[in-house]
């Protein structure tokens, strides 16, 4: 295909991703923020849209958190990631899917690196041989999961069940979407539209209805930071980090917010919570604070899964407000209901923040 | 209220217009080394002094390059001039003297 003017430009910010056969490789930390999210995302690939996902009990975590925490040298992660592509290979894959940012930004750092220094990559296999006598072959297509979403987002959206319409008004909700800085901005050209255009999540957006809003601090941190966060004596820093984006959010009234980070949505919500104890401020409306998703949840809400099953009952800020806006149907007796119809316990209402 | 045990840090937003560094200016004429420092703040890890009082010489730098110097000025009148921080610091910097030359050029 010929592409030309602008549309040249932006062929250029686009990335290849695989049409079928990949490998999966869930997230640690998502395992416990929102554990329903890659259990969404895998019967929507699996059922819904037919695709061939291959996951084994074998694989561990990538090692990330560690990583960026200073906790384990370099070699020691590249290790681990050797052991999850020798996994993908002896599997007979060759796309390899991660579900974490965290995650896709450190195979990519470790992919380029092997590629400019081929020593070190040599060093790994010797070092992995001798530590499980294991041998890999390189990903062909490295993909994340939201890459996925976003390549078959048109085919979510005509079986989709509810669109981010305001049922009363007809009015496309207004969404902030909020991009893992893993993605974009270590290797711009690994992630769809660069670190300038980060088309994503954007995309899922205007294909499932909903509006994307532009605001000044769009692709600022969400203050997880790893050390910033990790260490308490830091963690001031985290929250005011989410604050200055909160703040530049508010006056253009966003409906939701979705991202595809392990921690954005994780510490977007939470820390809603505790600004609000802290400041008594709040940013949705009517005292309610602005909902945060992940783009499983969002892609499971859009064809009409039950939202207790997309477990949005974890979540700190209230997404009944939201459910209500769109028409989708809920059961508040089943909220924190777990699995077989079992009463889980029912968390404490904060002061500040309003909660359904 | 909760104490969460950390709190919202108030943004340290730096007027480039307004900003006056004429002594910060004057202090590198004499002691270029500044200009070296990567803010690592081994020198501050290593401070006895730091250990009891509000002394660190990261945050004086900083404030010092960024014409703050009454935020932390008066902190450096805890120094002992041990000379701990001159032995650590990896970018070869006479600490100890240039602590001599920042009491100097801003009058201490």
């Amino acid at each position: 295909m010929i592409f030309q003017g602008k549309q040249k430009i932006w062929s250029d910010y686009q990335k290849d991703i695989p049409d079928d056969h990949y490998f999966y490789v869930r997230s640690c930390i998502r395992q416990n923020f929102f554990p329903a999210s890659e259990q969404t995302f895998l019967d929507i690939v699996h059922n819904r849209l037919g695709k061939d996902f291959y996951e084994t009990p074998h694989h561990t975590t990538c090692g990330g958190i560690a990583y960026h925490g200073e906790a384990i040298p370099q070699e020691t992660v590249m290790t681990i990631i050797a052991r999850q592509f020798a996994l993908m290979t002896e599997s007979g894959y060759e796309n390899y899917v991660c579900s974490c940012i965290t995650s896709f930004g450190l195979y990519t750092e470790t992919m380029d690196d092997w590629r400019n220094f081929p020593e070190l990559e040599a060093k790994i296999r010797e070092d992995l041989w001798k530590a499980c006598r294991r041998e890999f072959k390189v990903p062909k297509y490295l993909a994340h999961a939201s890459d996925v979403i976003y390549k078959f987002r048109n085919e979510i959206a005509e079986r989709a069940k509810f669109r981010l319409v305001n049922k009363e008004t007809g009015e496309p909700l207004r969404v902030v979407e909020h991009i893992g800085c893993h993605y974009s901005k270590m290797f711009p050209s690994k992630g769809i539209g660069g670190a300038e255009y980060p088309y994503v999540l954007a995309g899922m957006i205007e294909s499932w209805g909903g509006e994307v809003i532009d605001y000044p601090e769009r692709r600022h941190c969400c203050g997880f930071g790893f050390r910033q966060y990790l260490v308490k004596a830091n963690r001031g820093y985290s929250i005011s980090n989410t604050y200055k984006k909160f703040e530049s959010m508010e006056p253009y009234k966003p409906d939701m917010i979705i991202t595809n980070c392990p921690g954005c949505p994780f510490f977007m919500d939470r820390w809603q919570y505790v600004i609000a104890e802290q400041t008594g401020k709040t940013y949705g409306e009517n005292g309610y604070g602005i909902p945060v998703f992940t783009y499983e949840e969002v892609a499971g809400l859009v064809l009409g899964y039950n939202p207790w099953d997309l477990g949005l009952q974890i979540h700190q800020v209230a997404v009944e407000p939201l459910l209500d806006k769109i028409g989708i149907p809920y059961d508040k007796a089943d909220k924190y209901k777990g699995k077989n119809g079992k009463l889980l316990r029912v968390p404490e209402y904060p002061m500040n923040i309003k909660c359904c | 209220m909760i104490d969460f045990g950390f709190a919202l840090t108030p943004s340290a937003t730096l007027q480039i217009d307004n900003l006056d560094n004429k002594l910060f200016e004057q202090l590198r004429n004499i002691e270029p080394d500044v200009a070296k420092c990567m803010a690592c703040g081994s020198c501050t890890a290593s401070c006895s002094a730091g250990n009891y009082t509000e002394l660190n010489l990261r945050k004086v730098i900083l404030s010092l390059q960024r014409g703050r110097e009454q935020d932390t000025l008066n902190s450096l009148k805890s120094c002992m001039l041990c000379g701990k921080c001159n032995i650590v610091c990896p970018r070869g910097i006479n600490t100890r003297h240039l602590i001599l030359s920042i009491c100097k050029v801003y009058n201490i």
